[in-house]
């Protein structure tokens, strides 16, 4: 008698255990398309716009998809404003400077995490608190140099030289955390089997921390492909401008009243957002680990 | 180390200490600077009608966006935590808006809250009946136009990511021990998962103040700070002193005054972390 009581109890407890989770899963289920959906729209208002005719654009109430998707304005666009050109530019950015950030990052971030020296951990700490600054402090003599004493006004240097003096504080800080959690052991076990510093760094460390470089390398491409202040400081001539700078250009000319530009500019718009999703996409995997063992969170 | 220490001395501690000297100089890039002492910062404090409204519209701006942003972040982290099927598409769908670049995303955002022939204006008069702000044209809601962008490119990116990596950080251990002693789920996000992630809180609070604080593209692309200044946020009245109107001095001087402030408010946050952040290590 008692034990039937006892199991009935504990079925009817599993029951209601059961049901409690069937509901949380839905909420969760249901809160995550909500939040999904509003994150998306935004995406699909800008490609259904860039289908859409000049005039399509302008309609009130608007139209949720353009009558006949006008695929012809991804062709159009092209010889509407110098996209190759601006997106030429972009890329000729990001290859002239990621690769200067990853190799020098690499290099200190190694001196911090592996070498003993003395003052090691100020220098850290004041790479740190680099983070803090903001980037005016910098800019306005960075930029008074380049202009009084190169004359690297309207040209591509002022952007490219900074990637190759260590990249970003925060890329080194990145590497630093992930070697950490290399053990030693290994530079050692290597180290009495006669191999240098280089070695060990370019044979041993560098193929552990594909994943962390390949964050790294990411960050890097985001940074600069979408930089605007940079390009905006320095380069005066829309022939010279970045896909950042040839997009607000583009938006700031004044808008015929008869054409409407909207579709042609939201058109430029997924030109310059889809090689950034596209890389993030086939590295994302990286991505993730990157963040996750480098021990970026606190 | 040698390449990178002269490249940081060279890129980062030598402009950083002739802004110190140019702060307290006029200078306009074609004559030589004039030493003017403190004249500058008098200025400013004084004189400079835009200073404090810039600073105050910056903390405007940062007050909203980090505390949502933040939170926003840890809550969508949450969701995705839970061990259900499907979760990589939605981290995706969530992460995609940080991915679009500032540039794009501000054109993109004054097109959905164009106040005549956007969707969300249309969405709202529909749903409400109400006559709907006008976002870009009205000086006191351009600023919230702002925060809406800020929180869609960055509330489900690499912060949320972060939130994620430091959520599976806290061991089940911990969850078994506080389910034996009776605690529900609320009971154990409460005192077992927030404790445990408050150095990821921590982390992710004083980046995204030091990030917000100098907000720049968006308010310039969108409205060149306008309209009638709504969007003059502190940084772009550097940038404008600087490249605008070429006062090199007065404008390092500006810069100056807002590292001082950003450092202190991290230090600050620093002192107040040994109260509310728990480190598990440091007690074992």
């Amino acid at each position: 008698m008692d034990a039937t009581i006892a199991l009935d109890r504990t079925t009817s407890r599993g029951k209601a255990a059961e049901r409690w989770r069937t509901l949380v899963l839905a909420l969760t289920y249901a809160g995550l398309s909500a939040l999904g959906l509003l994150f998306c729209f935004p995406f699909f208002w800008t490609i259904s716009s860039s289908l859409k005719t000049g005039p399509e654009t302008h309609f009130v109430p608007p139209t949720v998809l353009p009558a006949v998707p006008q695929w012809a304005n991804y062709v159009r666009i092209w010889s509407a404003q110098p996209v190759a050109t601006w997106l030429t530019n972009s890329a000729f950015v990001v290859v002239a400077t990621v690769p200067g950030a990853i190799i020098t990052a690499t290099l200190v971030a190694y001196a911090f995490a592996r070498f003993d020296y003395p003052g090691r951990d100020f220098f850290f700490m004041l790479m740190l608190s680099t983070l803090m600054l903001p980037y005016e402090v910098t800019l306005i003599p960075q930029y008074i140099i380049y202009q009084k004493y190169f004359g690297w006004i309207n040209t591509y240097w002022p952007l490219i030289i900074p990637s190759w003096a260590g990249g970003g504080a925060f890329t080194i800080f990145l590497l630093r955390q992930f070697l950490m959690t290399i053990p030693r052991d290994l530079d050692d076990a290597a180290r009495v089997d006669g191999a240098s510093s280089w070695t060990i760094l370019w044979r041993i460390l560098i193929p552990l921390c594909r994943p962390a470089l390949a964050t790294v390398a990411i960050l890097e491409f985001l940074r600069q492909w979408n930089d605007f202040l940079g390009p905006f400081v320095y380069l005066n001539t829309p022939e010279l401008f970045t896909m950042a700078l040839g997009l607000r250009f583009f938006q700031t000319l004044p808008e015929s009243t008869q054409e409407p530009k909207t579709h042609l500019l939201m058109t430029a718009t997924i030109l310059m957002a889809l090689p950034a999703i596209l890389l993030f996409f086939s590295f994302q995997r990286y991505f993730v680990r990157g963040i996750v063992m480098s021990g970026l969170k606190g | 180390m040698a390449p990178w220490l002269v490249g940081y001395v060279a890129l980062t501690l030598v402009p950083v200490l002739l802004s110190l000297y140019y702060s307290f100089t006029t200078y306009d890039v074609i004559s030589p600077e004039k030493w003017v002492g403190l004249g500058n910062f008098v200025e400013a404090f004084t004189k400079d009608d835009q200073f404090w409204p810039s600073l105050a519209k910056t903390a405007y701006y940062a007050g909203v966006t980090v505390p949502l942003g933040v939170v926003g972040s840890l809550l969508l982290a949450v969701l995705l935590n839970v061990k259900v099927r499907g979760t990589s598409i939605f981290r995706t769908l969530f992460f995609m808006p940080s991915l679009v670049p500032v540039v794009a995303a501000t054109v993109l955002w004054f097109w959905l809250l164009q106040p005549d022939w956007g969707p969300i204006n249309r969405l709202l008069y529909q749903t409400t009946g109400i006559t709907p702000p006008r976002w870009f044209q009205d000086p006191s809601w351009t600023i919230p136009a702002l925060i809406s962008l800020a929180l869609w490119s960055s509330v489900g990116g690499t912060r949320m990511i972060i939130f994620l990596a430091g959520l599976q950080g806290v061991s089940e251990e911990l969850y078994d021990a506080a389910k034996v002693d009776g605690a529900g789920s609320w009971a154990r996000f409460r005192h077992v998962t927030l404790p445990m992630i408050t150095p990821t809180i921590f982390f992710n609070l004083v980046l995204g103040i030091i990030g917000a604080l100098q907000v720049f593209t968006p308010a310039l692309v969108a409205t060149e700070g306008g309209p009638a200044y709504a969007t003059w946020f502190y940084a772009l009245h550097i940038y404008k002193n600087a490249f605008g109107f070429f006062n090199m001095g007065y404008a390092s001087a500006l810069a100056w005054l807002f590292a001082v402030l950003i450092i202190t408010l991290t230090w600050v946050q620093m002192r107040l972390a040994r109260t509310w952040v728990y480190y598990a290590a440091e007690n074992e």
